[in-house]
């Protein structure tokens, strides 16, 4: 049952093969006898877990049941899930056990899926490689010397590795992107707005969204579903009707206008990368799809402008951890500051800080106007760039990372570390909507497929990812790691 | 636009953050490469662009003026480091 | 050498909304600490704000009633700092583009004046908890129910000149957010609080002096107070040859003094950017439109209003229309008795003195505008005179007569106060106490005639004695004119 999709798994369930609780059951032993391994999950709920899918059954029996009633998944440990430890993956966070649900937990559980619990992550979403967590890395279910990316490592591992068929992850500058092709999973970040980010525990306002991780895009059809929508809670997310991201699937592609960004196949992209996007654009030729150049000249200004912004925004909304209401207070302050200071040097770690320090240096009187602002200015030019590529064509490709999965330890050098994300960066700028799928394999390490669409075109690109996949079969190659433990 | 000793030192103040001078240095050289990354910007004739704050052109909706949340101070206290008849509590505080 | 003073006010006006601005939690006074701080006012992990709209709309007629620019567009910024009662570890404000541009606001002096002191803009921000430091065995106890409060901040040009100016200021800003209805303006529990900028210069000189800042005046009198220390603090200082500092002062209304905030004086920098959880607030003609069209008469207008339409005087004016409680009332006094002026003595004189005596409010009189009305109207038309009105006014105070609006007869008939006018026994009265004061009628025809109209008073009273109050006293001085007269 392990490496079934979650469609083949609804269709299991509801074909009455096995119980949402044999489900359950089955990936909880997966998840302790493996997980030591990959270390992606920071927090196993197996008794709610095996309550939620025993509700399923039961709601099932009674002929209630909707398309995701009883399909087991696993939640980031950014989103607050009431009841249950949501850490951020920071010392900080390590004993807040969040007293609400995040409106997204709140929709999955409604539709009946059951949670089997929290994943692994870069400190408060900061990092690419999984390597900033308090509860230390992720290993790369392809090749346990790699790392699994970031900062959805934990739930890009923990689908690739067959222990939760689909897991929530969240992405600020290619946080679902890139570890999806790390891992060789499909992984979708929405449009900015369009899924709530009421109970996410916020990294970058501006810029962050939560999407789907899974084993294929029609997978991720069935999760945004379940999780878009207009959230009274959340003054960013849009009112503006959910399509049946499931109707456009089976869309055919031909005339599809494809266009490559010629600044997404430029220096520092790995060649073995680059002919495996190559080959999976030439699938699509194949299709009926046409294929064209675009430029989007302002490209690589896209890193420099997302470390001002987002490290802006983070110091600010981090202000709240200061050990008075929550989270981590340090031993004895002799007095407010001294509270303050011990509580927040000892509860974030390095990157955290490094960013920290970054946001309020810019931020500062004297710097405002030649930082934030300008990197503010130059947002509405990225932005543009898309805007006016989709005049041209329908969807953009390129590659998701310029190389595949890296050595754990190979990126000591935090600006190496943020070059990383050259082709995920703009889209949160722009709040546009991506989609990584696998494309073949750099060596033994996976390779993602991006495709880009214009504002609210998931239904679109998901449909553009699930032809790819049901011509290839990338998507459903999975690691030694998984069958050598099945 | 370099960056001294002093300004991580400012700003980890103003971030309450406490860093010690060996942290403040070993900070300083991380914040100096990415700051020298970010002056790319500069580069860019940005004359005449609006900035922008938010990825869509959406404006802000209103909520009804309505009471709807109850008292679940027990509850969210559970989560507090140090709280005394309902009061969430800090070192002195001089006025 | 002449000092002029220059004085700018930030005045922080809590807003009557039920709820918070960004959250659902009340904002209700009082309340058990913490009971009403929901998960987005204590800033939990992941929480996020949505604006409320009765702030907003109570903002725009704030600029509306000060004729203030509202712009299309305004935007929430978020100001930086750390402190005990602040959960988020910022303030959402709007530093960049407030939802209310310049404006002015006419101000009333004691003389009667009026001057125009010039708003330089009005925005929303997000009131702070409390630090409370009782009985905490030396901690500080942090209660967040006020935190989110909406807050309008209104900030004045330096306009005011004197103490009385930044008092009258303030009165005139609490007369628009009452009769707005936009606040309670109880300065008692923080509705209202004011910091104050204030600096000095050579009377002449264009250049503004270094100014304080006093933080937190709560009352309308300890603006005036503060003011007035701080601006002999720092003539004193400068002709000692000292200089002003730009600091942050405390008032201490025990002492009488202003304070230098020491323990904060470091350099605050509040990097101020825009909140990226709110969206640009964008108001659209038709809805500033309509706020503007439903506004009520503002206490400027009604001043005006009272002044030359009903026949007040300038003082009389100012005193009724300064809450928009009391010039309602006293509006229905005068439409019920139909005479402004009467009206005008009656509320001023008579409740005034029984509301000060007691303490209370307007809302809280026992006496009702109608029943007040119709007693006037009972004077008015010669029903009772003026002695016994009081009479009655006294008895309905204290809840006799009942509530019904025409409890003024009720107690006229109940206590037996009707004037008597019938002139036979008026003139039956005269003629007894004439018989009964021989002495005083022989001092009467003694006198010079000029002196006689002073010893008449003496009759006067004693006919009132013997109608028990209830003879004209018009028709007594007459009458007995003419009979005292007619025996000399």
């Amino acid at each position: 049952m392990h490496d079934k999709t979650l469609t083949e798994l609804a269709t299991g369930l509801s074909a009455g093969e096995f119980s949402s609780r044999e489900l359950t059951q089955e990936l909880l032993g997966r998840i302790d006898r493996l997980d030591g391994r990959l270390n992606s999950f920071i927090s196993v709920t197996a008794k709610p877990a095996l309550s939620a899918a025993d509700r399923a059954d039961a709601t099932r029996a009674d002929g209630q049941a909707g398309p995701l009633n009883g399909l087991p998944l696993a939640l980031k440990d950014i989103f607050c899930t009431r009841g249950v430890r949501t850490s951020c993956g920071s010392r900080m966070l390590d004993n807040f056990v969040a007293p609400y649900d995040a409106t997204i937990v709140e929709k999955l559980s409604e539709a009946g899926t059951v949670s089997l619990g929290k994943t692994n992550m870069d400190e408060f979403a900061m990092g690419s490689s999984n390597e900033n967590s308090f509860y230390g890395p992720v290993k790369n279910p392809w090749d346990p010397s790699a790392v699994p990316g970031g900062s959805s490592g934990g739930s890009a591992a923990a689908v690739a590795a067959g222990l939760v068929p689909a897991a929530m992850g969240t992405d600020t500058g290619g946080s679902i992107r890139q570890p999806a092709a790390f891992c060789g999973i499909t992984g979708l970040k929405p449009t900015y707005g369009r899924v709530s980010r009421y109970g996410m525990i916020a990294y970058a306002s501006s810029l962050d969204q939560a999407g789907p991780m899974a084993r294929s895009a029609a997978d991720c059809a069935l999760l945004l579903g379940a999780m878009a929508g207009h959230d009274g809670r959340d003054s960013t997310s849009v009112a503006r009707g959910v399509p049946d991201y499931q109707s456009e699937l089976d869309a055919p592609l031909n005339g599809l206008k494809i266009g490559l960004p010629v600044e997404y196949f430029g220096d520092g992209l790995d060649p073995a990368v680059e002919a495996a996007v190559r080959e999976a654009v030439q699938v699509y030729e194949s299709l009926g799809a046409t294929v064209r150049e675009v430029s989007l000249p302002h490209t690589h200004y896209a890193i420099p402008a997302y470390y001002v912004i987002a490290p802006a925004e983070a110091s600010s909304n981090l202000s709240r951890f200061d050990g008075v209401r929550f989270g981590h207070r340090c031993e004895a302050p002799t007095d407010l500051i001294d509270l303050y200071k011990r509580s927040r040097a000892e509860g974030f770690g390095d990157e955290v800080k490094r960013r920290i320090l970054i946001g309020t240096h810019t931020l500062s009187e004297g710097f405002f106007d030649a930082y934030y602002k300008k990197a503010q200015q130059v947002r509405r030019l990225i932005r543009q760039d898309f805007l006016d590529a989709f005049e041209e064509v329908d969807v953009l490709m390129g590659p998701a990372s310029p190389t595949p999965a890296f050595d754990l330890g190979a990126n000591k050098d935090p600006v190496s570390m943020y070059l990383q994300d050259i082709y995920t960066i703009a889209v949160n700028l722009a709040g546009i909507p991506g989609i990584s799928v696998p494309a073949g394999f750099a060596g033994n390490r996976p390779v993602g497929l991006q495709i880009l669409g214009t504002h609210f075109a998931e239904a679109q690109l998901l449909g553009v990812a699930h032809q790819f996949q049901q011509n290839t079969d990338w998507h459903l190659r999975r690691p030694a790691f998984a069958e050598e433990s099945a | 636009m370099a960056i001294e000793h002093a300004d991580v030192l400012r700003a980890a103040h103003l971030a309450r953050l406490g860093l010690d001078e060996g942290d403040a240095t070993h900070y300083l050289d991380d914040l100096g490469r990415i700051l020298e990354m970010v002056d790319q910007l500069q580069s860019l004739d940005t004359e005449g662009v609006t900035p922008m704050a938010h990825p869509l052109d959406a404006t802000q909706r209103l909520r009804a003026d309505e009471v709807t949340e109850t008292d679940q101070r027990d509850h969210f206290q559970q989560c507090a480091p140090a709280v005394e008849n309902g009061l969430y509590l800090v070192p002195r505080v001089v006025e | 050498m002449q000092w002029e003073t220059v004085i700018g006010l930030e005045v922080h006006v809590q807003l009557a909304t039920r709820s918070k601005i960004f959250s659902g939690a009340s904002t209700a006074f009082g309340a058990e600490p913490n009971s009403q701080a929901c998960a987005v006012d204590l800033g939990l992990p992941g929480v996020l704000p949505v604006l409320n709209e009765s702030a907003v709309a109570m903002a725009v007629q704030f600029g509306l009633g000060v004729n203030a620019e509202i712009p299309e567009v305004s935007v929430f910024d978020r100001k930086n700092y750390f402190y005990a009662d602040l959960p988020k570890g910022y303030q959402t404000s709007q530093m960049y583009q407030p939802i209310v541009e310049a404006g002015e606001v006419e101000i009333s002096l004691e003389d009667g004046s009026t001057r125009h002191i010039r708003v330089h803009h009005a925005h929303l921000e997000e009131d702070a908890g409390k630090s409370l430091h009782e009985d905490l065995h030396g901690m500080t106890g942090i209660d967040l129910n006020r935190a989110g409060t909406p807050l309008l901040e209104i900030v004045s040009e330096p306009d005011m000149r004197s103490a009385k100016e930044a008092a009258a200021y303030l009165k005139a800003i609490h007369s628009i957010v009452t009769y707005l209805g936009i606040s309670d303006g109880n300065m008692a529990e923080g509705s209202m609080r004011c910091d104050v900028n204030v600096s000095v210069r050579p009377r002449g000189q264009e250049a503004f002096g270094t100014r304080a800042e006093i933080k937190n005046v709560n009352s309308f009198r300890f603006v005036e107070r503060a003011i007035e220390f701080e601006v002999e603090r720092q003539i004193e200082l400068i002709e000692d040859g000292g200089e002003v500092v730009q600091e942050t002062r405390l008032y201490d209304p025990e002492a009488d003094e202003t304070r230098s905030m020491r323990t904060k004086e470091e350099a605050n920098d509040y990097r101020y950017f825009p909140c990226p959880d709110l969206l640009p607030v964008v108001l659209d003609q038709a809805y500033v439109d309509h706020l503007r069209a439903n506004l009520p008469e503002l206490p400027a207008d009604k001043r005006a209003r009272f002044q030359h339409e009903l026949g007040l005087s300038a003082y009389d004016a100012g005193v009724l229309s300064a809450s928009r409680a009391m010039a309602e009332y006293f509006e229905r006094v005068r439409n019920t008795c139909g005479d402004a002026k009467q009206a005008a003595n009656w509320v001023q004189g008579e409740l005034s003195g029984a509301l000060n005596r007691e303490g209370l409010t307007i809302d809280d009189s026992p006496v009702s505008a109608e029943q007040l009305g119709l007693l006037i109207t009972r004077v008015l038309d010669d029903t009772i005179n003026g002695k016994a009105a009081k009479d009655v006014f006294q008895a309905m105070w204290q809840g006799e007569g009942g509530n019904a609006d025409n409890s003024a007869d009720t107690l006229i008939e109940a206590k037996g106060l009707k004037q008597v006018t019938d002139s036979g026994a008026i003139e039956a009265m005269i003629d007894q106490v004439i018989a009964e004061s021989p002495a005083q009628v022989a001092q009467y025809r003694d006198a010079e005639p000029e002196k006689r109209g002073k010893m008449i008073g003496y009759f006067v009273g004693q006919v009132m004695k013997a109608s028990r109050g209830t003879a004209n006293p018009q028709q007594v001085n007459g009458l007995l004119k003419e009979k005292l007269d007619a025996l000399c």
